[in-house]
């Protein structure tokens, strides 16, 4: 547990002696705040237009058409930022040899690996908290309901664990951060948007929909906390862990 | 207090390392010596357990380190050929790091810091970020890590290695005085270096070890010869094939 610790530290200093985590921090807050800005604003607009009581209106519908799609754009915007967190986790580390470092030190891989992927959900983790100030703003105004709010924001957070799982894997097959970068990000990607092929073929259909990450958010965007879907994001996030503790032990005979 | 036993490591066809047995004993000051492309480095790395062997065995202190891999890496402190550096951090917050996962804490570690900051003359750049230092105090950063938490066994891969004379007198200086009591493995290609420091020498050509031993005896097999001539000789034999693999 205390190598692990010293691990998360260690990759928490360096994320924060680049600018890597600063940059990605400021885009996800710069983007996602004015995609809510943008939102809000138009929702003022209709409302206002559509005459009536605005503020009755926006009790009703504040959910359905600001939160539930916030959330989705924001799972996109992790989709492209994450990657890039992840992507010198392992990679790095082999390039510049200092895995004959970590590798030689009295830790195991599992330590090495929960120290990493700690490190990248505690930015993850900020970087939604940071969402806070704006997401919750209109609640000083009128009253939305807060569960769907805070089901979306869970939702960020597994989605997020899942895809820094899956780009620590990313990161340990390969030295070229960008490559891992691509990698993660285009196989991620596809995950995304694999429920497509159920509109064109009933082939697996149950399967199809299972692994695809839009439909788990789905629900948690709109407020239904379905026991299935957390289960899906916390065996996607092990699985991906795991994978990369294969890599690491079978690398061991062929460094 | 080093043992390897029948150690082999293959990468695909190439025959990097094979049946080495060698026996350092405590205390002892061994160079390790060899043309580039010998395998010293892939024999370090499964010394200190980076890389696993295709065959055969290496111990400290009697531990496998292929078996107790946890117990072994807490005996060895290991420079590799390109110190393993984080160019991002502080030379006071790597050391810290290094120590941390050693396994040493609380006031000790910062005790165990400064004094490997101090063995190492690292006092004046402590608080600089790896990057902006010379290749001489990386070097010496490299060393520090791997004395940190005083290990009884230190692998040293060719540390003198792109250095400029100055710091490669400085730098040798260095080993002997942190040598003490442990138990060292030093590759190199210079050969002052090892009549100065090592009390027995291993040398290895293409994979295979062609002598081992205490310098002085070593000598004398070969009629007081000089150490360079005795090194010429040796890696001009005919390194042993008759059990290379089988489409060569
Ligand atoms: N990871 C690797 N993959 C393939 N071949 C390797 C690898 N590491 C070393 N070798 C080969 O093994 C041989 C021994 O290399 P090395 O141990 O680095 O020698 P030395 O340190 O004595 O210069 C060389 O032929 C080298 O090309
Ligand atoms: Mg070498």
């Amino acid at each position: 547990m205390r190598n692990t610790w010293a691990i998360t530290k260690k990759e928490l200093k360096v994320y924060f002696s680049t600018p890597t985590a600063y940059v990605v921090i400021s885009l996800f807050l710069l983007i996602t705040g004015f995609m809510f800005y943008v939102m809000v604003s138009n929702y003022s607009i209709l409302s206002l237009r559509s005459g009536g009581n605005p503020y009755f209106s926006m009790k009703l519908n504040l959910n359905q058409y600001i939160y539930s799609p916030f959330f989705a754009n924001a799972a996109i915007i992790l989709l492209l930022l994450l990657p890039i967190l992840t992507m010198r986790l392992f990679a790095e580390e082999r390039r510049q040899n200092t895995d004959e470092l970590l590798f030689t030190l009295p830790t195991t891989n599992t330590q090495i690996i929960l120290g990493k992927y700690i490190s990248s959900v505690l930015i993850l983790t900020l970087m939604i908290v940071a969402t806070a100030p704006f997401v919750f703003y209109p609640f000083f105004l009128t009253k939305p309901e807060i569960v769907p709010v805070l089901t979306g924001y869970l939702g960020l957070f597994l989605l997020g664990i899942a895809f820094l799982s899956f780009g620590i894997f990313s990161s340990s097959l390969t030295e070229n951060q960008i490559v891992a970068a691509v990698f993660s990000f285009g196989i991620l990607l596809l995950l995304w948007l694999i429920y497509w092929l159920t509109y064109v073929t009933s082939f697996l259909k149950g399967f199809l929909k299972y692994i695809s990450f839009f439909n788990h958010f789905d629900n948690l965007s709109k407020g239904l906390l379905d026991t299935s879907d957390i289960v899906f994001y916390l065996s996607f996030a092990f699985v991906g862990l795991f994978l990369t503790y294969a890599v690491l032990e079978v690398r061991r005979w062929w460094r | 207090m080093i043992k390897t036993e029948n150690l082999t490591k293959f990468y695909g066809n190439i025959r990097a390392v094979y049946r080495l047995n060698m026996e350092v004993p405590e205390g002892d000051i061994l160079g390790f010596l060899g043309p580039n492309g010998a395998g010293k480095t892939t024999t370090m790395r499964m010394v200190t357990g980076y890389t696993t062997p295709s065959f055969g065995k290496t111990e400290i202190a009697g531990i496998n380190v292929q078996k107790e891999p946890l117990k072994a890496k807490k005996l060895v402190g290991y420079l590799p050929e390109i110190p393993p550096l984080y160019p991002e951090l502080k030379v006071s917050s790597y050391l810290e790091f290094v120590a941390e996962v050693k396994g040493i804490k609380g006031k000790e570690r910062k005790k165990k810091v400064e004094e490997a900051i101090s063995s190492t003359g690292l006092e004046k750049v402590a608080g600089r970020l790896i990057r902006n230092i010379s290749k001489g105090y990386r070097q010496r950063v490299g060393i520090a890590q791997a004395i940190i938490g005083d290990p009884k066994v230190l692998i040293l891969d060719e540390p003198t290695i792109g250095l400029d004379p100055k710091e490669i007198v400085e730098i040798r200086q260095l080993i002997k005085s942190l040598a003490g009591k442990r138990t060292v493995i030093l590759s190199t290609h210079i050969l002052q270096e090892v009549t100065s420091i090592c009390g027995s020498i291993a040398i290895i050509n293409e994979g295979s070890l062609i002598e081992f031993g205490e310098i002085r005896e070593i000598e004398k097999k070969y009629g007081s010869a000089s150490l360079e001539e005795i090194y010429i000789s040796a890696i001009s034999k005919e390194v042993k094939n008759e059990e290379h693999m089988g489409n060569n």
